[in-house]
């Protein structure tokens, strides 16, 4: 009865303000601004038994726009100005407390501690705002958010939700909801229906549910009850489950061995360069993936207001710094230390050093925050035990397309051919009139510059401090040496199979250890068979 | 009655070396100079009852699809000096690399005399069973001095421990001079090996072949880089050399083979083509076939010095061929 | 003039340094015999208002530098000499510090936080209830010293016997001794580990009965590092000059040719890397006691590279140069990193590239080149060759 006075106030307020009109009906914030105001004034004023009623009061009126209301007072973050009793929310940073309005999320700075009061609430009422938000968020326009709400009421299940469940089912357009709704009322049924019959009808359709609440109620039977015929269905459901739930978490695992596999490929792919193709050990090389982190920083720094694009800006940003660095460094320093390997260690190592303190000075020796941009946040959610972060799965295809477009420049442009000539004869490339220090150059270049394409993935997903290389520096090297120097694709295979590796070791031993034993399992193996997993065979490797 | 003596005494003598067997064998196991047997090297005689000294039977080595070896019978008979000829690529240096356990082969095999397989040994034991090798470029230490190449190279223990503890008998010392008189260092004795011209670090090379009285010598291109004198005098060392030792050279310069060698082996692709003296090799029609036959298409080969061309035979042009490919 | 030249030996054309070396061992070890006697002396026997007087401070920090000598004569043996360049030695220094430390943290019995009179505070404190195998048997110090020269020995021999059994060379071998040393890295900064985690073994009270916080225990410690350093020096001189550094030295510069001579040279490498790591170990052991503390940070990559530019800034191949090289930048680490902290990983990353692109053989190279160019601007310096072969003949 009530919500069709309000509409027909509501009509007439609209008609009495002219044109606003238009505005108040789309905007139903306002759709009964005194009523609504004065309930919610009330909210500050009533004591804790008055609070259910007004605040079923308030859904009524008010529906899906009172969400936000209700789950900051769930939150206990909901608050109220003395003086004119206005509800605000508040947000603790740390230890300082924030305050808010309530429907604009407008900060409201002059206020004090001693101006606010909470709104205060007990146990019967958090019971009821959580149901209450549940059944407003189960009839809620956006499909997703009715999702959620059905997977948060599966927790507890009442006749109430259940009769609106099953009215909500009718009119439900989405497959995957009905669906969910259908667990919900067979679960409902498992936990309420006497027969057992009803009930092993329900666990047979619930075997193949991933949900916790499922699994929870199923075990809860499965020890529990007093026919065994059910605890058997119940105990067979239960195995079929927990099969499912292995499989997905086998896919999780190996989902973040490739993660890992895919910042490894990234970390030594430059190396695989410099290393593999010219012979030249560059310990400068995990500073030039810092480098490129730090460039991250920098141009999120100098556009702060278009976060979302700052990638775009700093991968090439990141290419060029490092690239132009490794430039330096070949040409000042490594072109003299030709033929002699160790002695090109040490040098680099000592630039390592020089570039490591160089961003201590001018950034401080503390870790930097590097944002990441709206599209890369959030998660693929594929079913309730396995989701995918959005962030890994763009590094995964990153890391592909960076090496493929690597491996196509090295096959079939000029650069690339030149690049294979000196490094297989020198001498004869260069009696054939290539100029060897610029193509030296060039490649450690390209070597270093690719390190800071790295660095700019790295950065979304690591600290971003002066010890980011040196992280990456041991593990690079061995990925490419376990690949087979030389090889391009032995690094492809040996990155993604270490990480791999690595990730299905930790459960088992923790990630130190497995970090421990991966190394010394590659230690073991060049020992074995020193060129690698795939060596280059014949004279010309002597 | 006499033979019953005998044969009572060989028996009474048998009998004996029963009886003293184990105290034999004890005594051998407890020599004072030979506190730890396993520190002492493996000393294994060559069997060349046969008077063959290396047997090389069926080889084949192929890089990535290329046959280097192919199908290679080869036997060397004890005090024998031979030289092995054939273009680049016909397989020398890899043969060489093979019996001295560089590089290992895909199947055959490779004994030294005959009991000792050289194909499970490695580099180092097959030098100490007295293989000697010298290398296509002089590969002398060059940090140290001329003296102490020399010594380095001396047939000794070469244990770990062994070195230690080693210092150079008097008969050591006076085998330095010797041989270092006889390649013409001995002013150069403690200068650093590093400051030797390339001549004389070919000469070191051969003297530290020399001290180490190898059994079997492998001599790649022995005369590279050396004045006629001096190949003469190394001819005439070659030549002193066999007989007492097992000499195997490498060499394209024909006029030096000739003077040196009685037998030849041609090498073609691999595996051996023709094998007997000189003018046997050089009359062999397989030998004029492969080698003219691909001449034909090629333009006249430069000849490398006037002696050659004047005696300008088959086998020089071959070689001359091989030197240029 | 005549002085210096017998303290650093004739750098003569065509004289080895192998020669030199021989003949510096006597002056070298006489100088630190007696610098070593003139500190502990004014140290123990002057007051603290005398102006020769050398405090305690001072001798502990000594006796540090002189650790450190004995490492980089570790490293210098095995990099110089033989051309292994080792980024890992600091896992054998550490190593060997450790097993002191594990002794010494025993000998504090219930004089700990806790009070336990066997368990270690950390055991205490991560509720171990009994002592782990590997700790039994070090409040032995005859065993603990047994320990710090096994342990960094064995795991030098397993990954040596590994690694030059199957050929691994150069650069290759450098990456590999870096991952070992940051295996154990990673490993040590584990509690579980049962060796102090990240803080590592610390607070400790005294070795042997004596007090290490002593004067004279210190000044003991300093004494005992000097003897034994110029013990290890002259041990290994010999070593060098034997028929073995010879054969060391050519595996160095060619060493299939040294194969096919008929030596072995995984052996030698091994045996030599062998005792390059117990050296290691002993500086480490005598380390511990003088700075009081040992923590997996000792196991950083960064210091056993550190090491290697010691040897490469007095020169690898010379074992006097990787002493001076260790005491010339340990000091100036110490005071660079009073007086400006940020600079010394700029000057520290300066001298790695400087050193290997303008001085190869280092200070001790330097010494010898203007050694040369000296003696040929005095005429009456030059020397007959014959002279050298005499004394060749005689060494």
């Amino acid at each position: 009865m009530k919500p069709i006075i309000t509409l027909i106030y509501c009509f007439l307020v609209s008609l009495s303000t002219g044109l606003m009109a238009n505005d108040l009906a789309n905007n139903p914030t306002s759709l009964n601004p005194q009523t609504s105001n004065e309930l919610r004034l009330a909210l500050t004023q009533v004591k804790l038994k008055a609070m259910p009623p007004l605040l079923m009061q308030i859904k009524q009126l008010e529906e899906q726009q009172a969400l936000p209301l209700f789950k900051t007072l769930l939150a206990g973050r909901l608050y109220y100005v003395k003086a004119d009793k206005r509800l605000i929310q508040m947000q603790k940073k740390g230890k300082e407390r924030h305050y808010f309005s309530l429907e604009t999320d407008q900060p409201l700075s002059e206020l004090s501690k001693n101006q606010v009061k909470k709104v205060k609430l007990n146990n019967a009422v958090r019971r009821l705002l959580k149901s209450t938000i549940a059944e407003l968020e189960l009839n809620h326009p956006d499909p997703e958010l009715r999702q959620a709400a059905i997977e948060s009421l599966l927790k507890n299940l009442d006749s109430k939700l259940i009769a609106q469940l099953e009215q909500r089912r009718s009119l439900e357009t989405q497959e995957k909801i009905r669906e969910l709704i259908q667990v919900a009322l067979n679960l409902f049924q498992l936990k309420t229906n006497p027969s057992p019959a009803k009930q092993i009808e329900a666990i047979e359709k619930l075997a193949d549910r991933l949900e916790i609440p499922v699994k929870n109620q199923l075990t809860q039977v499965a020890e529990n009850s007093i026919h065994p015929e059910v605890k058997q269905a119940a105990i067979r459901a239960l195995t079929k489950i927990e099969h499912a739930t292995n499989r997905y978490a086998l896919v999780d695992q190996l989902f973040f061995g490739l993660s890992l596999g895919s910042v490894l490929l990234l970390a030594s792919i430059g190396l695989a360069i410099t290393f593999g193709v010219m012979g030249v050990i560059n310990m400068a090389h995990g500073e030039m993936i810092m480098l490129g982190a730090y460039t991250t920083y920098v141009v999120q720094l100098l556009m702060p207001n278009h976060i979302d694009y700052s990638l775009w800006v700093a991968i090439p940003a990141a290419f060029m710094v490092s690239g132009l660095m490794g430039v330096i460094i070949e040409r000042g320093v490594i072109r003299h230390l030709h033929g002699r390997p160790l002695e090109t260690l040490l040098a680099t190592f000592g630039i390592s050093l020089i570039l490591q303190q160089l961003v201590r000075s001018v950034f401080s020796p503390l870790n930097r925050q590097v944002f990441s941009p709206s599209w890369m946040t959030g998660s693929l959610e594929i079913n309730p035990v396995l989701s995918l972060t959005l962030n890994r799965l763009y590094i995964l295809a990153f890391a592909l397309i960076v090496f493929f477009a690597l491996l196509t420049l090295l096959r079939k442009t000029s650069l690339g051919l030149n690049v294979r000539a000196v490094s297989q004869n020198r001498n004869m490339a260069k009696a054939m009139g290539v100029k060897t220090g610029w193509v030296d150059a060039m490649t450690f270049g390209l070597g270093s510059g690719i390190a800071g394409i790295a660095g700019v993935a790295l950065s979304q997903l690591t600290n971003v401090g002066p010890n980011l290389g040196q992280a990456y520096i041991i593990d690079s090297f061995m990925v490419v040496v376990f690949g087979g120097v030389g090889n391009l694709f032995g690094t492809l295979v040996a990155a993604f199979s270490l990480g791999i590796a690595t990730k299905f070791l930790e459960p088992m031993t923790g990630a130190v250890l497995a970090a421990i034993i991966v190394l010394v399992f590659i230690i073991l193996f060049i020992q074995k068979r020193p060129k690698g997993l795939f060596p280059q065979k014949g004279r010309a490797a002597e | 009655m006499s033979q019953n003596n005998a044969k009572q005494f060989d028996d009474l003598k048998r009998f004996e070396a029963k009886l003293n067997a184990p105290f034999q064998s004890l005594k051998t196991s407890f020599r004072r100079d030979q506190v730890w047997p396993f520190l002492m090297p493996n000393e294994t005689k060559a069997n060349i009852d046969k008077n063959i000294l290396l047997y090389i039977e069926g080889l084949n080595l192929s890089f990535d699809g290329f046959k280097a070896l192919n199908d290679l019978n080869l036997y060397i008979n004890q005090g024998e000096l031979r030289c092995l000829i054939g273009a680049n690529g016909a397989g020398k240096s890899t043969l060489m690399d093979v019996i001295t356990g560089k590089t290992q082969c895909d199947s055959g095999q490779v004994y030294f005399g005959q009991n000792i397989d050289l194909l499970k040994q490695d580099e180092a034991s097959i030098a100490n069973l007295g293989i000697g090798r010298k290398f296509q470029k002089p590969t002398v230490f060059e940090q140290q001095s001329v003296f102490d190449n020399l010594e380095l190279s001396l047939k000794a223990n070469k244990g770990v421990l062994p070195t230690l503890w080693a210092k150079i008998t008097p008969l050591q010392q006076d085998k330095i001079q010797h041989v270092l008189s006889i390649i013409g260092l001995s002013k150069q004795a403690y200068q650093l090996a590093g400051s030797l011209s390339h001549g004389q670090k070919q000469w070191l090379e051969i003297g530290m072949l020399l001290v180490s009285e190898p059994r079997l010598l492998l001599v790649d291109e022995p005369v590279a880089g050396m004045t006629p004198q001096e190949t003469e005098r190394t001819a005439e060392l070659l030549t002193s050399l066999a007989g007492e030792r097992t000499v195997i050279v490498v060499e394209h310069d024909m006029e030096f083979v000739r003077s040196i060698a009685n037998k030849v082996t041609v090498l073609h692709q691999g595996s051996v083509l023709a094998e007997g003296s000189m003018q046997e090799a050089q009359s062999n029609p397989e030998v004029i076939e492969v080698y003219l036959g691909e001449e034909a298409a090629t333009p006249a080969p430069k000849v490398k010095n006037p002696i050659d061309k004047a005696n300008n035979n088959k086998v020089s042009l071959i070689a001359d061929k091989g030197v240029k490919i | 003039m005549t002085f210096m030249n017998t303290l650093f030996g004739q750098g003569r054309n065509g004289l080895q340094s192998r020669q030199q070396a021989g003949q510096k061992t006597l002056p070298f070890v006489a100088i630190l015999v007696i610098s070593t006697l003139l500190a502990c002396a004014s140290n123990l026997l002057l007051t603290e208002d005398s102006p020769l007087y050398v405090s305690t401070y001072t001798i502990t920090l000594l006796g540090k530098y002189l650790c450190y000598a004995m490492l980089a004569l570790a490293v210098d043996i095995i990099w110089g000499y033989c051309g292994i360049l080792s980024l890992g030695h600091g896992a054998f220094f550490a190593l060997g510090g450790y097993a002191m430390g594990m002794y010494l943290m025993r000998q504090i019995g219930d004089r700990g936080v806790y009070g336990d009179p066997v368990l270690p505070d950390f055991m205490v404190f991560l509720d171990w209830k009994s002592l782990p195998w590997f700790w039994q048997g070090m409040d032995q110090f005859w065993f603990a010293i047994l320990m710090a020269v096994v342990i960094p020995g064995l795991l030098a021999f397993i990954f040596g016997w590994l690694a030059f059994r199957s050929r691994v060379t150069g650069v290759y071998l450098s990456i590999m001794t870096q991952a070992l040393t940051y295996a154990l890295l990673l490993a040590f900064f584990r509690n579980e580990m049962g060796f102090g985690g990240n803080n590592g073994l610390t607070d400790f009270k005294e070795i042997l009965g004596f007090d290490l916080q002593a004067d004279a225990t210190r000044v003991s410690l300093f004494a005992i590092t000097a003897f034994l350093l110029a013990v290890i020096f002259i041990i290994s001189q010999y070593l060098m000059n034997s028929r073995m550094g010879k054969v060391i030295l050519a595996i160095r510069d060619g060493e299939s040719r040294a194969r096919f001579m008929g030596y072995h040279t995984e052996r030698y490498k091994v045996w030599l890397f062998v005792y390059s790591a117990i050296i290691a170990g002993i500086a480490g052991a005598l380390y511990v006691p003088q700075v009081g503390i040992i923590n997996p940070g000792e196991f950083s990559p960064i210091n056993s590279i550190e090491i290697v530019i010691w040897v490469a800034v007095g020169g690898r191949g010379t074992l006097i140069g990787a002493i001076i090289g260790a005491l010339i930048i340990n000091y100036a680490k110490t005071r660079f990193t009073a007086l400006f902290p940020e600079a010394w990983l700029f000057a520290l990353g300066g001298l790695f590239v400087l050193v290997t692109l303008y001085l190869p053989k280092g200070l001790m190279g330097l010494w010898e080149t203007l050694q040369t160019k000296l003696n040929k601007a005095a005429p009456e310096a030059e020397i007959e060759p014959k002279d050298e072969i005499k004394t060749g003949v005689s060494s």
